[in-house]
């Protein structure tokens, strides 16, 4: 069922474990995911996908097994995770933009302190991706005074800001009105169409069959099973994709 | 809708008083109650007030000792060299505004009332235009800085960081031809005010870094941080004056002097930089732990996190409980006293005692801690008065 590793994939997870305590969250997590691909992971409440996705720029710590992220392996080494995070950038179910800086602060802030570029430099590509997802109008301001649709744009824009090669998505759209949620997938389907590597937690099924390549079914700490939307959707294998499937669809 | 529905009721309550009345003073019996003797004896308290301060009151010890509340004993002849200081605060108060405009100008705004308010005072002319001097100065400043604000900004904040030393250079002096006036002669609302900026300015690092130390995941740290908040908030500031006027001599060697004011405003600034810790600790608690993470997922470090992050949304979260502070800080000044700085209202108590005032029946007692208290009151007031607009401006609560 696993698909083979690859000589360059960009995301490797090999036999991943976490427990909270005695709960055993990620129960032997093994992935890989390739360059440019994009995965839509789904699968139960609890199952621990968010907790997944939160390994792979260290927000969660992994107590058992080995992550490597674009040919870097995570450690508690600081380096290595400060390069990481550099490579990664992410998304929120609750959008977290800074309350205190406008929307054009939100965005320049990584580039300034993280990359130290120009703030001149920074000023004009951040204009340049709120362009892109559609918001420039609403550079100056503050996060409080927009839309959660408009919100959730501007995030994308501060995760782009740092030109990652991966985007992490936890639930996007999980915390916004149905009108609000269409402008949010199509900027992310614009994105797909750019190269660049995404991994979206999400139960948009109609977002997964257009745009995903390959599809991994959580439960209980585990990949159950993975595929493209093709094999998921018309042919799932186990009884709890089966089972699962049927009640959202 | 909800304001249509005001409008179509708001005719019908103008019309008819007797209804408001009803609803907000009489409605009840205890209500009522209240209202009646609360009617009845405001006006009359009011008016024993007046008759008493305009008719039977002697307010001639505040206006003969006017300069001795004012600034203690400092010499007559130098009391320029505070004015002057006086005047550089509102020129740079004035650029910062212009230069920074909102928060800035509300302080401004502010200081100027206090000016005008102190220009009614029975100052002598020259203390006067001193004051309409330092209203001009703070004018010129704030129509300077409003064109040239983007050349000027790194200037104006090199002269506040120097503008510490500017000041302790003239009121002191002893440097650069300039007559030493010691401590020990500073006195009055100077001291006062002395001993409060003093103590805000610099409890106020202090305690945003016990705060932080506190949370800190270093057990020593931590542990230092919680020691010395938990000991400094279990004492009174009473006792920690006394030991660090009466007690630090006897620990230290004998040759080794520190100048008394110097020892009180440490005390001061320690004690409040342990209650300051405690409000900022629960502003940093009040950050959400998605600010935290999405700041780690940028890439930022713990210290841009800290400084760019959470402390801007922890202090923001806090001003109205930091300004209180500041406020029971200033007020916790008249405590010097009692170690023996004669601040505004030890100066008071001096000022009671005088024997030309020992024939006036009643004493003067009433007159000049009223004159005190009226000062005192001035000042906080404004305070909490520019904390509500700071609070309005950065729009606390709306997150
Ligand atoms: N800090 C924590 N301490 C203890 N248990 C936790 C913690 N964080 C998460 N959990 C538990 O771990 C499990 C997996 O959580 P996770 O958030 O990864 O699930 P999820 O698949 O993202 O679910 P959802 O669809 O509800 O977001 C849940 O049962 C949750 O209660
Ligand atoms: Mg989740």
């Amino acid at each position: 069922m696993t698909q083979e590793q690859a000589a360059d994939d960009i995301i490797i997870c090999r036999d991943v474990h976490k427990w909270y305590g005695d709960f055993h969250v990620l129960n032997g997590v093994s992935a890989y995911v390739r360059r440019g691909e994009v995965v839509v992971i789904f699968g139960p409440s609890g199952s621990g996908k968010s907790t997944f996705i939160r390994t792979i720029n260290r927000l969660e710590v992994h107590q058992k097994g080995t992550i490597i992220v674009d040919g870097i392996e995570m450690s508690d080494d600081l380096r290595n995770i400060d390069a990481i995070r550099r490579e990664t950038g992410m998304v929120f179910q609750q959008f977290n933009l800074f309350p205190h800086l406008t929307v054009l602060q939100n965005i320049m802030l990584a580039p300034l302190w993280v990359r130290k570029r120009k703030r001149s430099e920074a000023e004009a590509m951040a204009y340049e991706l709120l362009e892109r997802v559609g918001i420039k109008e609403q550079a100056l301001k503050y996060p409080g005074q927009l839309s959660g649709g408009q919100q959730q744009r501007v995030a994308i824009a501060r995760a782009l800001a740092m030109q990652p090669r991966i985007l992490l998505f936890d639930e996007p759209t999980s915390a916004l009105d149905p009108e609000m949620i269409k402008e949010v997938l199509e900027v992310m389907k614009e994105l797909a169409h750019t190269g660049i590597t995404m991994l979206v937690v999400t139960h948009e099924m109609a977002f997964a069959r257009e745009v995903a390549d390959r599809m991994f079914f959580f439960d209980k700490g585990q990949i159950v099973e993975q595929g493209t939307p093709e094999q998921i959707f018309n042919n799932p294998q186990h009884d709890r994709t089966k089972q699962f499937l049927s009640q959202i669809l | 809708m909800s304001t249509t529905a005001q409008e179509l009721e708001r005719p019908q309550q103008q019309s008819d008083v007797g209804a408001w009345l009803r609803q907000n003073l009489f409605n009840g019996v205890l209500n009522t109650l209240i209202t009646i003797v609360l009617v009845i004896f405001i006006p009359i308290v009011l008016f024993l007030i007046v008759r008493w301060a305009i008719f039977e009151a002697t307010w001639q010890p505040v206006a003969t000792n006017f300069r001795l509340l004012m600034t203690g004993r400092y010499p007559i002849e130098h009391v320029w060299r505070i004015q002057a200081c006086m005047a550089i605060i509102y020129l740079l108060f004035g650029l910062s505004a212009g230069i920074w405009q909102g928060m800035v100008r509300t302080i401004g705004i502010g200081l100027v009332g206090f000016a005008i308010f102190f220009a009614l005072f029975p100052f002598s002319v020259s203390a006067r235009l001193w004051l309409v001097g330092s209203v001009v100065a703070a004018l010129v400043g704030y129509f300077v800085g409003r064109p040239f604000s983007s050349k000027l900004r790194i200037p104006v904040i090199v002269l506040w960081l120097i503008s510490p030393f500017i000041f302790w250079l003239l009121i002191r002096g002893g440097m650069l031809g300039l007559p030493l006036v010691t401590t020990n002669l500073w006195g009055g609302l100077l001291l006062t005010i002395i001993l409060a900026v003093v103590g805000i300015i610099a409890s106020f690092p202090i305690g945003v870094l016990l705060a932080l130390g506190r949370q800190s995941k270093l057990p020593i740290i931590k542990w230092c941080c919680t020691l010395y908040i938990e000991l400094v908030r279990g004492v009174p500031l009473i006792s920690v004056l006394f030991m660090a006027v009466l007690m630090l001599p006897l620990f230290l060697p004998s040759n080794i002097r520190i100048d008394n004011l110097v020892r009180v405003l440490v005390a001061i600034t320690g004690f409040s930089a342990a209650y300051l810790a405690e409000n900022v600790r629960g502003g940093l608690q009040s950050v959400p732990r998605g600010q935290y993470e999405a700041a780690s997922a940028l890439g930022l470090n713990v210290f841009q996190t800290t400084f760019l992050i959470v402390l801007p949304q922890a202090l923001r979260a806090v001003i109205p409980a930091l300004v209180g502070q500041f406020i029971s800080l200033f007020k916790d000044t008249s405590l010097v006293s009692i170690v023996g700085l004669a601040e505004l209202l030890g100066i008071a108590g001096i000022v009671i005692n005088q024997p030309e005032w020992l024939q006036v029946t009643g004493g003067v007692e009433r007159e000049v801690l009223l004159f005190a208290a009226l000062v005192y009151w001035f000042f906080c007031y404004t305070l909490s008065k520019i904390s509500r607009r700071i609070e309005a401006h950065l729009g606390v609560g709306t997150r």
